[in-house]
């Protein structure tokens, strides 16, 4: 396997080494073998043979594979395809996967997630409905994630049914199957919030999800309108279900694999194969501990497409590295939101310009 | 039924192929063994042998010949 390293045991100055020489790498590949890749590095100006550090490391902006189709392998070569989950009306990103890549991806998740979840899988209620996967040429990001999750379940149960309606039924007989054993449920931050808690609520059932851990991604722009904070949505769902172990995530479909996971301490944290940098929208140069700034992601995973280092629209902070409490090494964040249409456009166009 | 009459019948029923096509199959071989088919094909090989797999070896279950190999590991001889 391309990393046997564990997620979060490697150091500042050893990840630095592993990554580096990784993405370099990648870099010269996708320049080597995507015409439009190579078009905007040579535009950039950017030499690989310069590159000495990760942050010299040439970043797109994420939203280019809205634009373009953008891969670095045989047309026949390319064997999935997974869009991200825009808005309807919206461009969507299209990410081309090879089998190594997609391959990796699943395996990297694997050893991200087990390092919170425990090695052995575990009875899996997905908080969502069963039709999200249903097309199966096309994966949504929703399916994907859900897909990717599923690896951890055993007993795979839908608590949503297809028209996004609770399945009280079918969650009780499936908590009665596997009572006093330990549960993960997994689902997406606003669904979650949205079909599942606000239900519960409402019809005020009785559900014991005490031995429960919840796996929750996608972010939370649509939770802002309802002014609901990280804390809310953690105590709320304590007191309808008892849930306590509940973490977030963040990723994108742009580095499906490399997701960030919420620490015990609500921190997010950048494992061995993937890592994060905050700039400055003004300037793009780098951000200190403690700045808010654009998050930057890279990562070892995308060989069939030229998303190694990719620049988000989200903002974020970076709160410390090698030091987080809960005892992982590597970079721990937070997320602080998603900037604004128009600003996305801005600090694209000038960053094509440069 | 012997343990590869039953390993057989699950592919079969998994993916609705004679049981010809069966022995040489591969992952992403057709349509129906993609992602989602695999995960539906790790529960049905579960549930008839009455194992729990572990996450790495859901990843390595390649092939109908893998498959027997990691079911060995499981002391699910595939005879």
């Amino acid at each position: 396997m391309y990393n046997i390293t564990e997620p979060f045991s490697l150091d500042k100055a050893q990840k630095e080494a592993v990554l580096l020489k990784k993405l370099k790498e990648l870099t010269g590949f996708h320049y080597k073998n995507c015409e439009n890749y190579r078009h905007i590095i040579d535009r950039l100006g950017i030499k690989i043979t310069d590159i000495k550090t990760v942050e010299d490391i040439p970043f797109i902006p994420v939203r280019l594979f809205k634009e373009y189709d953008l891969y670095s392998i045989k047309k026949e070569e390319i064997f999935k395809t997974m869009t991200s989950s825009g808005t309807s009306g919206q461009a969507v990103s299209k990410i081309y996967l090879d089998r190594a890549t997609a391959a990796n991806q699943q395996k990297t998740l694997v050893k991200i997630v087990s390092d919170f979840t425990g090695a052995s899988r575990m009875p899996m209620l997905i908080i969502d409905s069963p039709s999200v996967i249903k097309n199966r040429e096309m994966f949504s990001a929703r399916g994907a994630g859900i897909l990717g999750f599923s690896i951890f379940g055993a007993d795979r149960t839908y608590a949503l049914d297809e028209n996004m309606n609770i399945n009280l039924p079918e969650i009780e007989a499936f908590l009665d199957r596997h009572k006093g054993k330990k549960i993960l449920l997994f689902g997406f931050t606003f669904m979650i919030w949205q079909y599942f808690y606000k239900e519960l609520k409402n019809i005020n059932a009785q559900l014991n999800l005490e031995n429960g851990i919840l796996i929750h991604g996608g972010g939370w722009k649509k939770l802002i309108n309802e002014a609901v904070s990280k804390e809310d949505f953690k105590k709320c769902l304590n007191e309808v279900c008892g849930l306590k172990n509940i973490h977030d995530y963040y990723g994108m479909v742009e580095q499906t694999g490399c997701i960030y996971m919420e620490c015990e301490y609500g921190h997010l944290h950048a494992s061995a194969y993937s890592d994060i940098i905050t700039r400055k929208s003004h300037d793009f140069s780098v951000c200190s501990t403690g700045e808010k700034g654009l998050i930057q992601v890279v990562s070892q995973l995308p060989e069939s497409y030229p998303g190694h280092s990719l620049l988000t629209e989200d903002e974020g902070v970076i709160l410390g590295e090698d030091d987080c409490p809960c005892g992982r090494k590597g970079k721990y964040f937070e997320i602080k939101g998603r900037i604004k249409n128009a600003e996305i456009r801005g600090c694209s166009d000038t960053y094509e310009r440069r | 039924m012997n343990n590869l009459e039953k390993y057989t019948k699950v592919f079969t029923e998994t993916f609705e192929i004679p049981e010809e096509e069966v022995q040489s199959l591969k992952y992403q071989d057709i349509k129906a063994w993609d992602s989602v088919g695999h995960m539906g094909l790790v529960a049905k090989l579960e549930e008839a042998f009455d194992i729990m797999m572990e996450t790495d070896d859901i990843i390595d279950l390649s092939s109908f010949e893998k498959g027997k190999e990691i079911l060995a590991k499981y002391d699910v001889e595939i005879k």
